[in-house]
């Protein structure tokens, strides 16, 4: 698979259409590994990433989960085919921008991807559309023991899987979900949410932006310890705060639909009438807006079916992806127009807003 | 204020101050503005406060980050205060003096309790065991123990076909 092929194949996250996954958009996994008796890629002359690229992309890419996989080197990438991939979350920002020796090889269908010469020689991660983080963890246990057969990972008995940061020792895994929550931003929650995350050994992340006021309202909740408990350990309390936090956003809805549904529904209203009418849009104002529709298709303002083209939307209309689907590359105000005009386009035939009765729904 | 604080990172006074919970216990980091744009403080995307915590405490100078070589890569703990990464999984082991508290307050435990690497590590031993034969049997084979050197041998091949190696004639 070329690079160009796997761009125009919409990925996993951009293809979650069912219900279940309206509050969780995507699980993913990451197992961080590297090679016993090797320097770790930041401390590694050139000469040695290289040959440990070499020696990674071949075990990796043998692997039966890649088959007619994507297998590059980050210098063969341009710049944009770099920003797109990190926007699909198939690369970290920090591998798109490495020095030399670094590549990745992603699965056809784009739900395996690992990193070579990141931090660690290798950052392993599956990605699934929606709540499946057992799913995710079977995936990537099994990919990993395959790897575990031609690769002689460092590894200690008391301390586990060694890597270059001690943050990671241990499992090396860090497990994470990204949760559309805008009724907890709206009724100024998110604050408290976090802070009562953390205290469960959570992180969480806004997904654009930063802090509680994420543009979006996406965030990434994720483990923030590797050492001293089971990676299934780890996967049920990660599961048993999601759904919590999903509880708790749930509440936050059907609160602001009782006391408020007017505000809320005039949010989502001009919301509609913007991406179908303006002329400049920010990355962040967009990402503000699809959030506020997608809440309404949850809602049932708009039917269900469109929400599958919001959560596209939440990912094409970031700049790399905005750039490659104009042929072209572009100033950022020459961007926000650009995305005006194709979200104009996007929503010129989506559904009017259908607002029940407030108290009634 | 009564004592302005330091920075951790150099002598200036700091005015940037981080706090985060770990496992309930309360960390905090004090930077002055220089030391918090060098470490990203102010890059939201790129920064880990996990990260500063684990290099803000230490001090190679005083002794407090100890000292020493790894021998494996040539890292010091001075490349670890500056870089919050290990040169190698050997360090693990060269500096284990230094580590051992941070681990304490960064994780839940100090052991690994989770997936072990069966096969690789199965491979590994039988690698090392090979590697122990083939000394017996150079020494079996100097000192004229011939028949020692044949059971030495046999077994030689038995291991070279559990690791998928073509078994020596
Ligand atoms: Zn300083
Ligand atoms: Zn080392």
């Amino acid at each position: 698979m070329t690079i160009a092929s796997l761009i125009d194949t919409p990925c996993e996250l951009t293809d979650s259409a069912s219900s279940k996954t309206a509050i969780v958009l995507m699980t993913r996994v990451r197992l961080a590994r590297n090679l016993a008796g090797k320097s770790f890629p930041g401390w590694a002359a050139k000469a040695e990433r290289a040959k440990l690229l070499e020696t990674c992309r071949e075990a990796v890419a043998a692997a039966p989960q890649m088959k007619r996989g994507l297998n590059v080197t980050v210098e063969e990438l341009t710049e944009l085919e770099r920003q797109i991939l990190v926007e699909r979350h198939l690369i970290s920002r920090e591998l798109s921008g490495s020095k030399g020796g670094g590549g990745v090889v992603i699965s056809k269908d784009q739900t395996f991807s690992v990193m070579i010469n990141e931090e660690d020689h290798l950052r392993i991660q599956v990605l699934r559309a929606g709540f499946q983080l057992k799913k995710a963890w079977n995936a990537i246990n099994d990919f990993d023991s395959g790897l575990e057969a031609e690769l002689d990972y460092a590894f200690s008995p008391t301390l586990g899987y060694l890597t270059a940061c001690p943050t990671n020792l241990g499992t090396g895994m860090r497990a994470s979900a990204m949760m559309h929550l805008p009724a907890l931003v709206i009724a100024g929650q998110m604050e408290k949410v976090v802070r009562a995350v953390n205290q469960l050994g959570m992180v969480v992340r806004g997904l654009f932006g930063e802090g509680s006021d994420a543009s979006g309202s996406i965030f990434q909740i994720s483990n923030q310890t590797t050492l001293g408990e089971a990676e299934e350990e780890i996967i049920k309390r990660l599961g048993s705060v999601l759904n919590s936090i999903v509880e708790h956003e749930l509440n936050a809805r059907a609160k602001l639909m009782e006391t408020d549904s007017r505000k809320l529904f005039d949010k989502i209203g001009r919301a509609y009438g913007i991406l179908q009418n303006s002329h400049l849009l920010s990355s962040g104002e967009a990402m503000n807006l699809l959030s506020l529709l997608r809440l309404g298709a949850d809602l049932g303002v708009f039917p269900e079916v469109n929400r599958s083209l919001i959560d596209r939307l939440f990912i094409e209309a970031q700049p790399g992806h905005l750039q490659h689907a104009q042929k072209g590359e572009f100033e950022p105000t020459e961007r926000d127009l650009l995305r005006a005009r194709c979200l104009r386009a996007e929503f010129a035939n989506f559904p009017r807003p259908a607002f029940v009765n407030p108290g009634q729904n | 204020m009564a004592n302005p604080l330091k920075c951790d990172f150099c002598p200036k006074p700091a005015t940037v101050h981080l706090t985060k919970i770990v496992n309930n216990k309360v960390h905090k980091v004090d930077l002055c503005e220089e030391c918090a744009q060098a470490k990203g403080v102010t890059d939201p995307s790129g920064f880990s406060l996990t990260d500063l915590l684990l290099t803000s405490s230490l001090d190679p100078e005083s002794g407090t980050a100890g000292t020493g070589t790894c021998e494996q890569c040539g890292f010091t703990p001075a490349d670890f205060k500056k870089h919050g990464r290990f040169g190698c999984p050997a360090c693990y082991d060269a500096f284990k003096g230094l580590l051992e508290p941070m681990l304490d307050n960064m994780h839940k435990g100090v052991t690994h309790v989770g997936k072990v690497p069966r096969i690789a590590l199965e491979r590994k031993s039988l690698y090392d065991r090979l590697t122990k034969l083939e000394l017996d049997l150079t020494d079996a084979v100097k000192s004229e123990r011939y028949e020692e050197a044949a059971r030495y041998r046999d077994e030689i091949n038995q291991v070279k076909q559990a690791v998928g190696e073509k078994p020596a004639r």
